[in-house]
This record gives structure tokens, sequence and C-alpha cells, in this order.
């Protein structure tokens, strides 16, 4: 009969009074876990997918579009750029940049964003090949992790891609030779995991078969196909730049260095060219601005609701007294002594906030793992309900401190019970 | 008799000196034999020693108490020896419950003294006194009132926790088997008879085996057969423990059988 087991069997005696208090302080926990949960995981995804990359080249447009686009593949693209127009950036002796990796976006399988790409971009995510081996020629493909597990796909499987991002049957490319995967990624936490990469020219292989029905270009798309052809014969790919006519979606760049030119050159590309460049840092930082409004609000919401259900807690433990004044009155005769007392009824406190606690994470968790499906869809990222963060010991902490600030007041009054009075009046 | 008492004298006086040397204290040792010819420190142990066991434990002197506004209430001197059973009789308003409130260490006397089993009460600090209390003073009330959320056992091994002693679930169960309780263990106070609750409540005042029992008026609530087990198991338990046993009661069923009375006038 110790004093845990006391204070646990008095909560328990009355389980309906501390329900209201339990209820409301597990929404408030269960809402900050959430919100923490969410927070980390978002901006985990953000940050790995930084990838290093110092400026993205598209089209014009919302610069914000063109980064979700082109780095975290949850927006539309913003259009095309013509290889002419890249080409000195494609230039492996440019003096400022270290990395140049072309995207082609728009198309997808069983709503799995294809990329069209160069060995390179695997390399930027530091991506390795798990089985199989990183595409090389036209018409192949590397899967990430999750497309691979999720589509059930592997090295030698083919498939027919689908025009634009959401699978329809009716925009199902109907190119004569299929994707052939020929390699599987290992997970790298990043939005290649979701992604089916291939080069550029399969990209332009599929859509100039497509295209190939207009008679407008049909001279042309023939060529295309012939050369979709001979890769098939393992003939090397030629460089991009050989192809000057042909778009590609974006360009992602590394700096040699971040010096003062480096910088100066996105102001000229958004000044003197057609094109834009933006910064992947500015554009999130400006993104967690925006939707920052929301979840503070939020967490404020949260907190408000915590600091009540203590002082529902504060309440009920109050009018608890109340009825237990014979009893405290009692333990006191019995030898218990002042301290006993607030010891029992601060402990009913922590005991009331422990549990509360445990109610809340355990909200947030299953919640975070239902929603999980619904977020990796929309965010081309893998969350999880099972994660558990070194933030939610702080949350057990600032837990621990409104049970006590609830229980201190009940507590002084408990160990003040004046024995004689309460037992003379019976 | 003399020789048994120089006996515990020169056995006292060991322990004075092995305690004096035990502390590492040599200015204690120094100053027993500088002020105190040796007899004298035999005398005086002699006669600390047979205080020591003297049997009145229960005692007051010049006993008063005021409440905020009110007038003094005094009390008579009385002292109750080890084994007696005694009544406090008295019509209400002339102080029963503050009296025995006093004797508990539950209140503080306004003047005067209360001594327990030798050891006066309102010298002690109110940590002392709560543990002493648990341990050397049983009370049982008017009305059995228990922890509820707790069961009938549990309430008894409350009882010794809270008084320091070490939870003896045997003791427990004992003592309810001795009060005809032997299946209540488990059971709930709300679920017990007023009578079961009654002897419950004498249990649980019994479990730290007391000095003194003090019981506030616990029959008034009984019919007269509970009536007269309760009283009945009282003294037999009282007999048991070898305690001093005092019923404050207006109760004429319970003036037939106890002899020894203190009463008090407005």
């Amino acid at each position: 009969m110790n004093l845990l087991s006391l204070s646990w069997k008095n909560i328990v005696n009355k389980p309906l009074s501390m329900t209201l208090s339990l209820v409301l302080f597990g929404l408030g926990v269960g809402l900050i876990s959430l919100l923490l949960l969410l927070n980390t995981q978002l901006e985990e995804k953000f940050e790995a997918n930084l990838a290093g990359i110092d400026l993205v080249i598209g089209a014009k447009g919302s610069p914000l579009q063109l980064i979700l686009s082109s780095m975290y593949h949850i927006d539309s693209p913003t259009g095309n750029v013509s290889i002419a127009e890249v080409k000195p950036f494609l230039n492996p002796k440019h003096p400022l940049i270290k990395t140049a990796v072309p995207l082609s976006l728009g198309d997808s399988y069983k709503g799995y964003r294809i990329v069209g790409t160069t060995p390179e971009f695997v390399d930027l995510y530091e991506g390795r090949p798990a089985q199989g081996e990183v595409f090389e020629h036209t018409m192949e493909v590397t899967l990430g992790a999750t497309v691979a597990a999720a589509l059930e796909l592997e090295t030698g499987s083919t498939f027919q891609s689908s025009h634009g991002f959401v699978q329809d049957d009716n925009l199902i490319h109907d190119h004569e030779t299929p994707f052939t995967v020929v390699g599987v990624l290992e997970p790298t936490g990043s939005v290649v995991d979701q992604l089916i990469l291939t080069n550029t020219q399969s990209v332009w292989a599929v859509h100039g078969h497509e295209a190939g029905a207009a008679e407008a270009e049909e001279e042309h798309e023939h060529e295309e196909g012939e050369a979709h052809d001979h890769e098939h014969e393992q003939e090397a790919v030629k460089p991009l730049t050989e192809y000057p006519d042909e778009d590609i979606t974006s360009l992602l760049i590394r700096f040699k260095g971040r010096n003062f030119q480096a910088l100066n050159m996105q102001r000229s590309i958004n000044e003197n060219t057609d094109m834009q460049a933006a910064t992947p840092a500015i554009e999130i930082n400006r993104l967690y601005n925006l939707i920052g409004v929301g979840a503070e609000a939020l967490r404020w919401l949260a907190i408000i609701i915590v600091i009540v259900s203590g002082l529902s807690i504060f309440i009920s433990l109050y009018s608890s007294l109340r009825d237990r004044r014979y009893e405290l009155a009692l333990m006191r005769t019995m030898g218990g002594s002042r301290g006993f007392l607030f010891g029992m009824i601060i402990l009913e406190g922590l005991i009331l906030a422990v549990l509360g606690y445990a109610i809340g994470i355990s909200l947030s968790h299953l919640g975070m793992e239902a929603l999980a499906g619904n977020l990796s869809d929309s965010y081309r990222y893998t969350f999880t309900g099972w994660r558990f963060l070194s933030e939610e010991w702080l949350l057990l902490a600032g837990a621990l401190g409104i049970g006590f600030v609830a229980a201190i007041l009940p507590a002084i009054q408990a160990s003040r019970t004046d024995i004689h009075k309460t037992l003379a009046e019976g | 008799m003399q020789s048994v008492g120089a006996l515990s004298g020169i056995h006292y006086l060991h322990l004075q000196i092995a305690s004096a040397i035990g502390n590492n204290n040599a200015d204690n040792l120094y100053l027993l034999f500088k002020h105190a010819s040796f007899y004298d420190v035999l005398n005086y142990a002699y006669f600390t020693g047979k205080a020591k066991k003297r049997s009145t434990m229960l005692q007051t002197q010049n006993l008063t108490y005021t409440y905020t506004g009110g007038s003094p209430i005094k009390f008579p001197d009385f002292r109750c020896e080890k084994n007696e059973h005694w009544l406090l009789l008295g019509q209400s308003g002339t102080g029963k419950t503050t009296l025995l409130h006093l004797l508990g260490g539950l209140l503080t006397p306004t003047s005067g003294d209360v001594s327990v089993d030798g050891t006066s009460l309102p010298a002690l600090g109110q940590g002392q006194l709560d543990k002493f209390r648990g341990r050397r003073i049983g009370i049982i009330f008017q009305e059995a009132h228990f922890v509820k959320a707790l069961t009938v056992g549990e309430n008894l091994l409350l009882a010794q926790k809270l008084a320091g002693v070490r939870p003896d679930k045997s003791r427990a169960e004992e003592l309810l088997g001795r009060l005809n309780l032997n299946n209540k263990f488990a059971k709930k106070p709300e679920q017990l008879s007023v009578g079961e609750r009654q002897r419950v409540a004498i249990a649980r005042a019994l479990v730290n085996r007391p000095s003194v029992i003090l019981a506030d008026e616990p029959t008034s609530a009984l019919d007269d057969h509970n009536c007269q087990e309760v009283a009945t198991l009282l003294a037999e338990q009282a007999n048991m423990a070898e305690a001093t046993l005092l019923i404050v009661t207006h109760d004429n069923r319970l003036k037939e059988r106890f002899a020894k009375r203190i009463e008090l006038n407005d």
C-alpha cells in the first residue's frame, strides 16, 4: 500500500469525474504531438530533397511552383524550355556550375511520376541500386524503392507510361516498346523513392511516337522513333546538346562554390532570358512562412486546450476533496503527515497528466499512421505514425508540469485539513 | 525488589556509558562522572528506569482548551493505568469530543499537559506527533469512516503504512479473523453492514498494537445486539493488546459494563 497505488486507486475509484479532464488533456497533447510529427516529417522531407541543389532553371512562372514541381514533384511543371536555351548550362566546362541535371516531367505510371533525366540525378540524391543498375539506354527505367514495392515491379518488368500525373486509361501512351525496369534503388528517404527514372530521350521517344500521328511533325517524330530503336541495339546515348530543338522541363544546378558570380547568375537569367531561375532554400522558406500561420494557430489552439484541461483537473481534484474530507482527516489520525496528504494529491494530478499524455500520444501516432497513406500520395514522401521524437519527452515534461500546477492548490488544501473540526462535524 | 531496581539501574548506567562511547561523545562521558558521584548516577538511573516502566498510560494535568471566541473549557485531571477500561461520560456540550481529541493528539491544548505512556503530547513536534499517534493511539469514531477507494484489508494496511509500521498482511488478516470478519479482506467498506464496519474500525485501531485505545461514541449508531457485541469486542481486544481503553459515551447501555468513569460537567 504505497503512495502511488493509493493515488491510483483514488482516481480509479471515481473514473467518471476524471474522464472529461482526461479526454481534454489527451486531445490537447494529441494535437500538439500530431503537429510536431507532421512538422518534423515535412521539414525532413524538404531538407532531404534539397540535395545540395543551388538553383533550378525552368520556364517562366511561379518560382515556388518551379521548385515544387522540379524538386518535390508535387505540383505541375511551369512549362518547357528548349535545349538551345539551356545549352550553356549543360556545358561541362562552365566555370561556375559543378553539376547540371536536366528534368523532363509530365508522364506517370499508375500515379507515380516518370522523370526523364540523366544518371547524375541518382547521384544528387545519393541513390544506390539495390538490385540491377541505373538506367543508361532509352526506354530503360530505374525505380525508386517505394514505387517498386507499391507496384510490385522488379528488374525485367515492363510497362506503358501514361500522359499526365493521374492514371487515366485514355491517356496511356501507345508506344511500341514498353519501358523495361533495369534496376531498383535502395530507399533514400528522399523524393527519389517515389519516382520512376529514365533518360530524357525516353520521354521524347514516348511523346514522339504519340505525336507521330500528327502529320505536321511526322518526319521528325519518325527520326525519334528510329533513335529509340537504335538504343535497343545498345548504341551509346548522345548528349542532350545534340538535340537543340527538343524541350526539357527544368535544370537542377549545383554550383562549384557559392560566390558572388554564382548568385549573380540567378538575377541574370531572370532578367535577360525567357527562363526563370529559383533558389530552393528561399522558396521553401517562403512556403514555411505561408503554411506556418495555420500551424501556429493550431498550436495555440492545442495549448489552450491543454490549459483548459489542466483547469479541469484542478476543479475535479478540488471538488473530490470535499467528498474526501473525512478520509483525509482519518489518514491524519492514523499517523499520516501533512506531507503524505500533499504528496497523495500531487501524485493524483501527475497520474492524470501521465494518463492524458498517454492518450494524447496514442491518438497522435494512430492519427498520423491513418493519415500517412493520404499524405504519402500528396507529398511524394513516406510518412509514418511509428516515429517517436525527442520533443515528445519535452511534451511529457510539460504535461507533468501542468499536472503538478493543477494539483498544487488542492494538495495544499488537503495538507491543511483540520482534523479536529472535520471529525467533530462527523 | 531493591535488588531488581539496582540491577536495572546498573543496566541503565551501562547503557548511558555505552551510548556516550558509541556516540564518540567524550564530553558527555566526562560530564557524567565529573558532576555526579557514582551513587548519584546510579540513583538517577534507577528512578529514570523506573519512570520508564511505570504503568500510567494516560494522564492529564490542568488541561484547558479555548475555542476562538469561546470561554476556556477546563478538564479534570485523571490518570488511567495499563489494562484499565474507562468511560468518559457527560452531557453533550461538555467537551467530550474535545477532550478525546486532546487525548488523541488531534488538538493541541491551550494549557496543561496530556501524556500517553509517559510521553507528553504537546511537547512533540507535528511530524513526531503524527507518527506517535499512528503507532501508540488507536482511535475509533462514532461512524466508521474509511478510505473509500480501498478494500477493508487495504484500509488496515494503510493504517500500518501511515504509522510507519511495516505493512503486515498476516497481522491484518489475523485481526479480521479475531473480529469475525474472515472473508471481508477484499470487500469494499460500503459493502459491509453498519455493525461489520464498526468491527473493521476496531480492527484498524488495533492493527499497530497501540498502548491506548480511544473510542468516540462507538455504539451510538448500533442496535442493542451490535452495541453489546462491540462493547465486548472492545474490552476483549483491549485486554488482549494490553492497552488502556477509554470510551467516550452517553450511551446508558455501556454504563452497566464499565466501572471506572470520568464525568464531565458544565
